[in-house]
């Protein structure tokens, strides 16, 4: 349409406005981030913040109202035995399920990554994409399914004459109980199979970017399959690794369904924020109680930036 | 040539585990589907029985369900295109002030837990006096929508060279045109994905719906109260099935669909 080098202004409304936001770069930047800015720095920033602000508020035990005067009474109750239980069993769950997770994952993610042709590619894209993006409540229904006392575990230990086996581990104090899906290992257990495809996923991805012929220099240097790994395939896997945690912790951390559907009966800090807020109604415990997930992923992603695992996801 | 070594046993072991562990609690699913047992999860199944397939079409709360859940997850998405988009352009596209900021202001709603994203929404709904509807559910999801839709835009955007768009400007095209012929293009298989993955999402999500909601349910709302009373154990479990199904197909499709270019570049290395 136009063949000389510099073009009459347009005419027509949007065209007119695109062409001014072009000409004027920081307004354009400007107009693409408003929304997101409102959206999340007012709607959601606002609501987290209206939050915590709550966590300053303290209930009167008697009425049941909230009082609105600053206080720090909600915290200290935090540590209250009761209370504080559940927040060391919550971080220590989520730590356990990160490990495990990490463990598992990795040989998963290294054969995907390295060695898996053909078929066998096929199978491991789909046994880590249908765990993903299976409906998260199917998945812990399977588990019930497995877990159950008159289930499929339960049978396979029979046929295998191992159940003094599985009966043993259920009598174990603490993470026994009276079928894997009343006791802490079921919860365990279930925790690391919906959160796993979340580290497999970032492990694969930074040891894929690893080429073969560094672990061969690696063994022709004469390190040995235990030295190449801890001193070459590991270190640079861990920013993968550290990204996948991120998922697996904090998920963790903040589940209320699952250890509510398959485990002892005992509270993580989500079950809490969950009684607290719905049926205790005490909202500003609830708040004091997801400041504590808030400030250990705060610290949790400061620590993985500074590893570089952003870049890994 | 390293692709030419044979994996150690133990490793070809762990692995084969692993697989295993992933797949067989959905495998498991489809045998429950078919039983006779009614009151328990008795393994192995007492009979078999095609029933409860129409039992399940019959039921009307499970269709009110899937059509919420359905309409919030085509909502959200749409939401989440445009906004992640958008802020993705101006992130790969610019530096500026807050930049940082905007990129953590993102992911936060992922990386904190889903309950903290839930309560606080809720908080502010009550104190705004704003009353549960589709929109307030809609209004969590997109939240959480947005960051799987911006990771897959910004990661095409930085690969897209801004050349192309200077190019297309300098031969004449308007800044829609632009839009239209060159970018759209470029970063069209990212958008499908991101939004494939934030429709999944949502579909999918219940921890945020269960503070959002108020008394509509959404599928995963419907499975949760099964779960935890259990009324009907046949007709959840076809129901699960089903849900294992309709994320079965995209899945092989995905994988088909991209057969060809994962040979390619096998070619190339």
């Amino acid at each position: 349409m136009n063949s000389a080098a510099i073009f009459p202004a347009r005419s027509g409304l949007v065209a007119r406005a695109v062409d001014w936001m072009i000409r004027h770069p920081a307004m354009f930047t400007f107009l693409m981030v408003l929304p997101i800015s409102l959206w999340l720095g007012i709607v959601y920033i606002g609501s987290l913040i209206a939050l915590l602000m709550q966590s300053f508020f303290s209930i009167d035990e008697f009425s049941g109202v909230i009082v609105k005067e600053f206080t720090l009474g909600t915290y200290a109750e935090l540590l209250r035995p009761a209370n504080f239980d559940i927040i060391l069993r919550t971080i220590l769950m989520a730590a356990l399920v990160t490990l495990a997770s990490a463990v598992i994952a990795f040989p998963i993610a290294y054969y995907a990554a390295r060695y898996a042709k053909g078929k066998w590619k096929a199978l491991f894209y789909i046994g880590i994409m249908l765990p993903l993006w299976s409906s998260y409540l199917v998945k812990v229904y399977a588990w019930k399914l497995v877990l159950a006392k008159e289930g499929i575990l339960t049978w396979i230990f029979e046929k295998l004459h191992l159940s003094w086996l599985l009966d043993g581990i259920l009598s174990l104090p603490v993470i026994g109980g009276n079928s894997l899906s009343v006791s802490y290992l079921g919860t365990f257990i279930v925790f690391i199979y919906i959160w796993l495809p979340y580290m497999i996923i970032p492990v694969q991805a930074a040891l894929e970017r690893v080429p073969g012929a560094m672990l061969e220099a690696a063994s022709d240097l004469g390190a040995t399959p235990r030295q190449s790994f801890r001193m070459v395939l590991f270190p640079l896997a861990l920013p993968g690794i550290i990204a996948g945690s991120i998922f697996t912790f904090s998920l963790t951390l903040g589940d209320y369904i699952i250890p509510q559907i398959i485990g002892s009966g005992r509270l993580f800090i989500g079950q809490a924020v969950y009684v607290q807020q719905g049926t205790a109604g005490n909202i500003p415990l609830a708040a004091a109680f997801t400041v504590v997930p808030i400030v250990i992923m705060g610290v949790y992603l400061w620590g993985a930036r500074k590893m570089g695992a952003f870049d890994a996801l | 040539m390293h692709s030419e070594k044979r994996a150690p046993l133990a490793l070809k072991l762990a692995a084969a585990g692993g697989l295993v562990f992933l797949l067989a609690p959905i495998a498991l699913i489809f045998v429950y589907a078919f039983t006779t047992e009614e009151k328990s999860f008795r393994w192995p199944p007492p009979g078999l029985t095609t029933k409860w397939l129409g039992v399940t079409l019959g039921r009307a709360d499970v269709w009110e369900a899937l059509g919420l859940s359905l309409k919030v997850a085509a909502i959200s998405t749409s939401i989440a295109l445009v906004l992640g988009t958008m802020t993705a352009a101006a992130v790969a596209r610019s530096r500026f002030f807050g930049r940082e900021t905007i990129s953590l202001l993102v992911i936060l709603p992922i990386a904190l837990p889903g309950i903290i994203t839930g309560i606080s929404l809720r908080s502010a709904f009550s104190l705004l006096e704003i009353p549960f509807s589709t929109w307030t559910i809609v209004l969590g999801h997109a939240t959480f929508c947005i960051v799987v839709v911006y990771n897959n835009a910004v990661a095409r955007f930085r690969r897209t060279s801004g050349a192309l768009i200077d190019a297309a400007m300098d031969l004449g095209a308007d800044g829609l045109q632009t839009f239209r012929l060159v970018i759209l293009p470029n970063i069209g298989t990212a958008l499908l994905a991101g939004g494939m993955l934030a429709f999944a999402l949502s579909f999918d999500e219940v921890i945020v719906t269960t503070f959002t909601a108020g008394n509509q349910s959404t599928l995963p709302i419907w499975m949760l109260e099964e779960l935890i009373r259990p009324r009907q154990r046949p007709v959840t479990n076809v129901v699960a099935m089903a849900v294992v199904l309709v994320t079965v197909i995209p899945i092989l499709a995905a994988y088909w669909l991209t057969k060809e270019g994962e040979h390619t570049d096998g070619a190339e290395k």
